[in-house]
């Protein structure tokens, strides 16, 4: 039988099974905690840190995407430190390509664009370092322009977990990091991708896109992930 | 021998410079227009999709992104080999035509109207809206009313007055909203009597310029213009066709796609503007002009009764072929009465209401030219594509470009005319610079470039010695 906890979520007492992350249980009892590579639905992989809590006791900060809950577990999810904190996390993400929000097809429907709003960022304190990427039309369908990659991983999982294609990964380290297909082949030429679309859905930005799309039109199902998670766990 | 700069001339769209060299004389022997800002668009759109294309390059301007947008689509349309759906090629035309209206009045009232109200050799620190909001207020209220009415019915149709996403390849993304059709309609007339007032005002002053008229760009060039198959005016489709300055046809019915034998870029050593020519002329002797005067110098007709009427009469105060620059003005006006009168037509036609707008494809065809009018001028949108929809290469030839050669010719007219190198007066420059402006250049477009406004004119002796200089605040 699965263990009962208590915690306090902003000083507010909440049951929660053992097991469960902050962020599940948080998102549970309606406390809204930002986050970018967390995707219901999806496993956890605690790689934006958009999601940093603070908890009692604890002395650094937490993701809370992937910090199971325990009993008597304090969680403070929203500071001026963490407003800080995040705010920076986010200018990061734009100074590190090339997010030109005025051209994207996604527009109006991005979570990076819709969580910078939220978190005040008017401008990037940080020079932006304008890499030169590609981008890979060669699929069909479907385009992924790198230049708006935030490496959040979302793709890579809902291939590799719900589809099981496993087509994405991601290569080469740090600030080289890139999303490759199959071994770094163009997408149009992955012999393991089946088209189903769904790393495009999973996509929190407008680097994954269907093709054909004007600027503000790519619309994404973002329920689409947890849905057939749901779906395949019978609940 | 010395050299006077304008540097940067105001009142335009984008950065310029004037230079004009004067002789041991203090003479004008030579003046040169200058454009100071480089962009690149047509490089780093490289590799993007294609559809992508129009919200990119619509950002070579905010004053007539709108241009820029329609002649992205119609080359992404090409694209896909696509015929895009009739109420979508209707609202695209009323789309362009609520554009020329908003443009047109931008450049008579706002930038020009300081020069021609208040006069060219009024104080410089009141040569300028303010200024005009004092003297003239019902003009200047006439004006904004004018823009405002071409902006709101931008935002009407496309949602956004600046930069919509609304036009996309295969033709438009909504269809037209009963209300803004009504709404639109209702406000059409305001609008026809500001045009009309203005016309009639401007009849009454014109004459008042006669130097002006004499020697603003006012020598023989060939014209450039789009249309109809009846040879009737066109700004949203059509062929190309060439004048000379005798009037006679020299080519018609160009189709846009084979523009490029027709059309040759030069490139400048001392202008970050490229100067397109007449192929089979040869540089620089194929110098032609673009925009609302070669427009009326290139069609038959106007081909809608008030700005036919119009034109009549223009042509019997001026002739057939008009070849002074000041003239823009006034061609602008009547322009502006046939974008609002086409308006009207489009509006009363029931069919523009139809929910089909739109024809989706993927890649068709490897290449894609798109061709309109834009308020400056004829606007050419070229790119090519790989199997995949990435743009492997892309030109973009704007308005101001083909106007190039002739504002630098006339730049060197209107300084010999009113530049007296011994004694140098504002108004005499601030004419070299109205000159420019009747073109109602756009520098950001024609380079693809980024930035503010403004002119500098440069006065250098005979050594190349600056001896003066004018730069606008």
């Amino acid at each position: 039988m699965t263990e009962k906890v208590k915690v306090r979520i902003d000083g507010e007492v909440i049951a929660a099974t053992a097991g469960q992350t902050i962020l599940e249980v948080a998102r549970a009892s309606n406390t809204y905690i930002p986050a970018l590579c967390y995707m219901e639905g999806l496993s956890a992989v605690g790689a934006c840190r958009l999601c940093m809590v603070e908890i009692s006791g604890v002395g650094r900060l937490q993701p809370a995407c992937t910090t199971p809950v325990q009993e008597g577990l304090a969680v403070v999810t929203s500071s001026p430190q963490l407003q800080a904190y995040r705010k920076i996390a986010l200018e990061l993400l734009f100074a590190e390509r090339n997010h030109i929000c005025a051209v994207c097809v996604s527009s109006g429907h991005c979570e990076l664009q819709t969580l910078a709003q939220d978190h005040g960022v008017k401008y990037v304190r940080y020079p932006y370092s304008f890499p030169r990427l590609p981008i890979d039309v060669s699929h069909p369908r479907y385009v992924l322009d790198h230049n708006r990659c935030i490496l959040c991983s979302r793709c890579v999982r809902a291939c590799a977990e719900i589809e099981g294609a496993h087509v994405w990964d991601v290569a080469g380290r740090g600030t080289q990091s890139m999303l490759v297909s199959e071994m770094k082949r163009p997408w149009g030429e992955a012999t393991s991708c089946t088209s189903c679309g769904k790393c495009v859905q999973a996509c929190p930005t407008g680097a994954m896109a269907e093709k054909g799309w004007g600027v503000e039109e790519m619309t994404k199902h973002r329920t689409t992930v947890s849905r057939l998670t749901s779906m395949r766990e019978g609940s | 021998m010395t050299r006077i700069t304008i540097d940067h001339v105001t009142r335009i769209e984008g950065h310029g410079r004037i230079t004009i060299q004067l002789d041991d004389m203090g003479k004008v022997c030579d003046a040169r227009f200058h454009v100071t800002q480089i962009r690149g668009f047509e490089k780093f759109t490289e590799g993007r999709p294609y559809y992508e294309m129009p919200s990119i390059t619509s950002r070579i301007c905010g004053i007539c992104p709108v241009s820029h947008l329609l002649a992205s689509v119609k080359a992404c349309d090409e694209i896909m080999a696509v015929r895009v759906p009739s109420a979508a090629a209707k609202l695209r035309e009323l789309l362009h035509c609520a554009q020329i209206v908003q443009s047109h009045a931008l450049s008579f009232f706002h930038l020009s109207a300081p020069d021609l109200l208040l006069g060219m050799d009024a104080d410089p620190a009141r040569r300028n809206i303010a200024g005009l909001l004092e003297e003239h207020p019902d003009a200047l209220r006439d004006g904004i009313a004018l823009r405002k009415f071409g902006q709101q019915t931008i935002e009407r149709l496309a949602r956004e007055r600046v930069h919509p996403s609304w036009t996309v390849p295969g033709g438009v993304n909504a269809p037209l909203d009963p209300q803004a059709r009504e709404k639109t309609l209702a406000e059409l007339p305001a609008a026809a009597a500001v045009v009309q007032r203005t016309l009639a005002m401007w009849k009454k002053t014109v004459d008042g310029f006669p130097n002006e008229i004499d020697a603003f760009s006012n020598f023989p060039t060939m014209y450039l213009g789009l249309v109809g198959p009846d040879g009737a005016l066109r700004l949203y489709d059509g062929n190309l066709r060439f004048v000379g300055s005798d009037g006679a046809i020299v080519a018609d019915q160009i189709r846009p796609q084979d523009y490029a034998s027709y059309i040759g870029e030069a490139s400048l050593p001392d202008s970050y503007l490229k100067a397109p020519y007449y192929r089979p002329a040869g540089y620089p002797d194929g110098i032609y002009r673009v925009g609302p005067l070669a427009r009326l110098n290139v069609a038959d007709r106007c081909g809608t009764p008030d700005a036919d009427a119009e034109l009549a009469e223009f042509r019997e105060r001026y002739g057939r072929i008009v070849q002074s620059g000041f003239h823009y003005h006034y061609a602008r006006l009547i322009e502006a009465t046939y974008a609002l009168e086409r308006m009207q037509q489009l509006l009363d036609d029931p069919a523009i209401l139809d929910t089909k707008v739109r024809a989706h494809a993927g890649v068709n065809s490897s290449e894609g030219i798109g061709v309109i009018e834009a308020p400056r001028g004829t606007l050419i949108h070229h790119y090519r594509v790989d199997d995949n929809g990435a743009i492997t290469w892309a030109n973009l030839i704007v308005a101001t470009g083909h106007n190039n050669l002739a504002i630098g010719r006339g730049v060197l007219q209107v300084a010999q005319r009113f530049v007296d190198g011994n004694k140098i007066q504002e108004g005499a420059l601030n004419r070299v610079s109205a000159l420019v402006r009747a073109y109602d250049p756009c520098l950001s477009c024609s380079t693809h470039a980024l930035g503010l406004v403004p002119l500098v004119l440069e006065l250098r002796g005979p050594d190349g010695q600056v001896l003066d200089e004018l730069a606008t605040p």
